[in-house]
């Protein structure tokens, strides 16, 4: 077993800019079926169905559950910010986020999400156009019951066509 | 089971919380039928999402859902607790262990602090054993009215 799967380079890359997205502009449909799947069976709030109900809020409008993901599925624009990013061997590719920075990952099988923290800024609402730009975060590992776990952090922050904040994210993953 | 989604606002006057009290519990059975459908939203279909023999290949002895639908469940919970007018600020959880299927899943929290309309909340899920899943805190505040 290896005494330490993070390498230098990768140590050297946390703080890197990786990439940034630009959503398509959010839908009714979209924050519709999103509630409906996450309240499923229940009925999703009308909040998040009907617009109607939604004007009565402090919101004015149709806003999203604030863990919706305007980038699943597709973006209207993704950029890489590095160059010389290395393919990925395949779908769910554990070690994709160092392949992107053009570095060899530590080849590990398996990952996990670990967990989240979120900072919340202004909600998301129907015809926001949502800007993602996401960064390399802190590394660290420790035994578990799955041998050595690796825990790599990845940094997240959103702004809308205002430039206002939504939110920032720092996931956990786990790999092993 | 399933607990009542409707975000009933049973909180939203800050005058009427103290630290200690309990959220409504956010409660869901869970098995494909759940995480099909957020898969098809999230665009997230994780092979051990999927099926029980990719789980097991993966060390795991039935098939797990996703955290970010755990993450989803939380923030249900907080909605319910602040209503419609209210606002989430911050939300930390950690992962302990996997929703594996068939589990119900309950997300739970407690008020730990009041400062002004800001309200602390201790979270975390837990299955049918009361073993707990996902573990974190928030950060919310509610309408002053």
């Amino acid at each position: 077993m290896a005494d330490s799967n993070i390498s230098e380079a990768m140590k050297a890359a946390v703080g890197t800019e990786t990439s940034r997205s630009t959503s398509y502009p959010i839908s009714e449909s979209d924050i519709r079926k999103w509630a409906m799947a996450v309240y499923w069976p229940d009925k999703a709030p009308a909040v998040f169905t009907d617009p109607a109900a939604a004007a009565k809020t402090v919101h004015g409008r149709l806003v999203a559950p604030e863990e919706f993901n305007p980038f699943a599925w597709a973006a209207a624009k993704n950029e890489l910010l590095l160059t010389g990013g290395l393919p990925s061997r395949m779908v769910n590719d554990p070690d994709s986020s160092e392949r992107a920075l053009g570095i060899e990952g530590p080849g590990l099988k398996f990952m996990l999400n670990g967990g989240m923290i979120c900072e919340y800024g202004v909600r998301m609402g129907v015809g926001d156009v949502i800007t993602g730009t996401n960064s390399v975060g802190e590394y660290s590992e420790r035994e578990g019951r799955l041998g050595l776990m690796l825990f790599s952090r990845g940094v997240s922050t959103w702004v809308n066509q205002n430039g206002e904040l939504v939110r920032r994210t720092t996931n956990t993953l786990i790999r092993y | 089971m399933n607990s009542s989604s409707a975000p009933s606002i049973p909180a939203s006057a800050i005058s009427r919380i103290q630290v200690g009290d309990q959220l409504q519990p956010f409660i869901r059975r869970t098995d494909f039928d759940n995480w099909n459908r957020y898969a098809a939203v999230n665009d997230e279909f994780l092979p051990h999402s999927m099926n029980d023999e990719a789980a097991r290949r993966e060390g795991f002895p039935k098939a797990f859902g996703m955290g970010n639908l755990q993450w989803s469940y939380v923030h249900s919970l907080l909605r319910a607790f602040i209503g419609p007018d209210g606002s989430i600020l911050r939300v930390d959880v950690q992962f302990r262990n996997p929703n594996l299927r068939e589990q119900t899943v309950t997300a739970h929290g407690t008020v730990t602090g009041i400062d002004g309309t800001t309200v602390s909340i201790d979270l975390w899920t837990q299955e049918d054993e009361g073993a707990r899943l996902a573990v974190g805190k928030a950060l919310v505040s509610l309408p002053s009215g």
